[in-house]
């Protein structure tokens, strides 16, 4: 008779738990599904401080219910419900405008200072590919068919006549289609380095041979200018926004290697760890990859298309090259506080 | 029962919040994360047709005229599909694209910190090499007629050793997860249901002690969802076996009746032994 009174009694408070902290769930619920749909600036003063004591609240009433009770969907409700509570209130987000001042200001430049390293190696094996491919078409002009794609060359090869590589580099274009390319030109150059830095996951081999071949490629073209004796103004035409874009696939392939080679030698972390930061630093360079190329894009669409004269084309290019080079390495800006 | 226990413990990770409690998160299985990806696959395709439609409609209305600005928007778009559809959305507060969003599963920080936009970046990025470079391997080269066996065969094998990637692994990481230190998690919103035990019954029960020792929590939770579910047939056969196992003869009729008031009787027996420090987690514990 005893153990009978006993489970009423057990039955009896058990029931209660539930209906005097039904209320604080449903609230919380509520505001949790209101915060996930707009933002918190929407909320009142007092339904924002209620949300983290709702919160606790609902995590206490799960450790009783888990102790206590054998209601498996009461349970259940409760775990969903702390668990979205958790990833809302712990998920630590700051507003867009702060998120893209941090950006630019730390995030970007920092990313690019810690890849220094696979950096100078990128910029090197661009400047051993382009040698290559120079010393290649040099000896033999069968070379430059293989290194160069006949629908790339546009019509320029060994045997072209000077003037027919001349006109490549200053016709000015039907001015018309200009921003359409750039676009064009853009969307495509982001996913050669998008490439260039997945790639670096295989140990990052494919990331140097994509890095070369792009060196090759434009050591190729070069030759068959500089015999012509237009090596300097090819020079023009491609640095107006060559190195604001060789610069950025060079970052990308960088950001490969990084990841490449920290899967390969984790050092004193464990694999994922050193994976899992190598990630994150790269994804940072990859997005400014992404706005270095939407510049170089606007440049090779429409600078060298309006722009003809070799001194102008040089100076763009080299004033771009310069402000990377000052934002991402002198330029430093001192935080206080924790972020 | 008991290969399908171990199944349920192996997807089961600790999630221990700042106060203590451990969340005891559930990790999204392989073949939730596919459909969840083909969902997300068919509204980008769908959205991509959509949008060269217009612009051709646009194209056809403005007589060639204008064309370039539609180009460009076509063009920016298409690539906003193909690269920050997913970013988008998962760097948006839910954590999920549409196709997540669909099977309430979400992505999180494997440490269990707030997610970052750079790990949503790391994760997605790696896509282009996981899906889109083999698709465009494969449909490249059987534009142009050069799809013999051997690179299709090459291009499959690549997309199957990313694509199953998932299925080596402990924590179902994608190579993509693996490099932004993130995982997928089942994020379910569940309502509130009615509490069992609270349930009046028409006809009244009586159980003896015995009787009710006859099954632990395992077989209580088992009766639960049951109940639960409602079926007709399946309350039949659960009633005709708990009365076997007993010793009552239950009506058909009765089933619902009878295991409502069984389950009522026994959670509350079993609850009792709970606060007094005995777990009987299943029948054979005596």
């Amino acid at each position: 008779m005893n153990a009978l009174v006993g489970k009423d009694a057990v039955r009896q408070s058990l029931a209660s738990f539930r209906s005097e902290r039904e209320a604080d769930w449903k609230a919380f619920e509520a505001l949790l599904a209101r915060v996930e749909k707009r933002a918190p600036r929407t909320l009142s003063e007092d339904e924002l401080l209620s949300l983290p004591l709702l919160y606790r609240s609902a995590l206490s009433s799960l450790s009783v219910a888990r102790a206590t009770s054998l209601d498996n969907a009461l349970v259940g409700y409760l775990e969903a419900l702390c668990l979205r509570g958790y990833f809302y209130l712990y998920g630590a987000r700051r507003s867009l405008r702060q998120r893209i001042g941090d950006f630019f200001l730390h995030d970007w430049p920092h990313a690019i200072r810690d890849l220094w390293r696979e950096t100078v190696l990128s910029v090197v094996l661009t400047f051993v590919g382009l040698g290559a491919g120079y010393w290649l078409v040099a000896k033999d002009k069968g070379w430059f068919d293989a290194i160069i794609p006949p629908s790339l060359a546009g019509g320029r090869n060994p045997d072209a006549s000077a003037e027919v590589l001349r006109q490549v580099l200053y016709d000015g274009a039907d001015s018309n289609f200009l921003s359409g390319f750039a676009a064009y030109l853009f969307t495509h150059n982001v996913q050669v380095a998008i490439l260039a830095f997945a790639l670096g996951f295989a140990f990052a081999v494919p990331s140097v041979l994509l890095i070369l071949m792009n060196g090759c490629l434009l050591g190729a073209m070069f030759q068959i200018y500089v015999a012509k004796g237009l090596g300097l103004e090819l020079g023009g035409w491609l640095s107006i926004h060559g190195t604001t874009e060789m610069f950025a696939i060079a970052l990308a392939g960088a950001a490969g290697m990084r990841i490449g080679t920290r899967i390969a030698f984790p050092g004193e972390l464990t694999r994922m760890t050193a994976a899992a930061d190598a990630g994150r630093v790269a994804a940072t360079t990859m997005v400014g990859v992404t706005i270095m190329l939407l510049c170089a894009g606007l440049l090779e669409g429409i600078g060298r298309q309006v722009i003809t004269s070799d001194l102008t084309r040089y100076a763009i290019g080299g004033g771009m090259l310069t402000l990377w080079l000052c934002y991402f390495y002198l330029f430093r800006v001192v935080r206080h506080g924790d972020r | 029962m008991a290969t399908a226990r171990r199944a349920a413990v192996s997807t089961i990770r600790p999630l221990i919040t700042p106060e203590g409690v451990d969340l005891r998160i559930k990790l999204a299985d392989a073949g939730t994360r596919a459909a969840a990806f083909l969902l997300d696959f068919v509204i980008i395709i769908v959205a991509a047709i959509v949008i060269s439609i217009i612009a051709l409609f646009g194209l056809a209305g403005l007589n060639g005229e204008g064309a370039q600005p539609l180009f460009i928007v076509w063009i920016i778009l298409i690539f906003f599909l193909r690269n920050a559809y997913f970013i988008v959305f998962e760097a948006g507060r839910r954590a999920a694209t549409p196709g997540k969003r669909m099977l309430s599963i979400r992505v999180a920080s494997r440490s269990g910190a707030g997610l970052s936009v750079d790990q949503v970046i790391a994760r997605n990025l790696m896509r282009e090499i996981e899906i889109f470079l083999p698709l465009s391997i494969i449909l490249g080269r059987s534009e142009m007629g050069l799809a013999d066996t051997l690179s299709t065969i090459f291009g499959l094998v690549w997309a199957l050793l990313f694509a199953l990637f998932p299925l080596f692994n402990r924590d179902r990481m994608r190579i993509g997860d693996l490099l932004a230190g993130t995982w997928v998690v089942e994020a379910p919103k569940l309502a509130l249901v009615e509490d069992l035990s609270q349930r009046q019954n028409a006809r009244a029960f009586r159980f003896t002690q015995a009787q009710l020792d006859a099954y632990g929590i395992a077989e209580l939770h088992k009766l639960e969802e049951v109940l639960r579910r409602d079926d007709y047939f399946a309350l039949k056969a659960v009633a005709e076996t708990i009365g076997r196992k007993i010793g009552m003869m239950i009506e058909p009729v009765d089933s619902r009746a009878f295991l409502t008031a069984y389950y009522g009787e026994l959670r509350a027996q079993l609850e009792r032994k709970l606060l007094l420090g005995t777990r009987k987690a299943d029948k054979y514990q005596r």
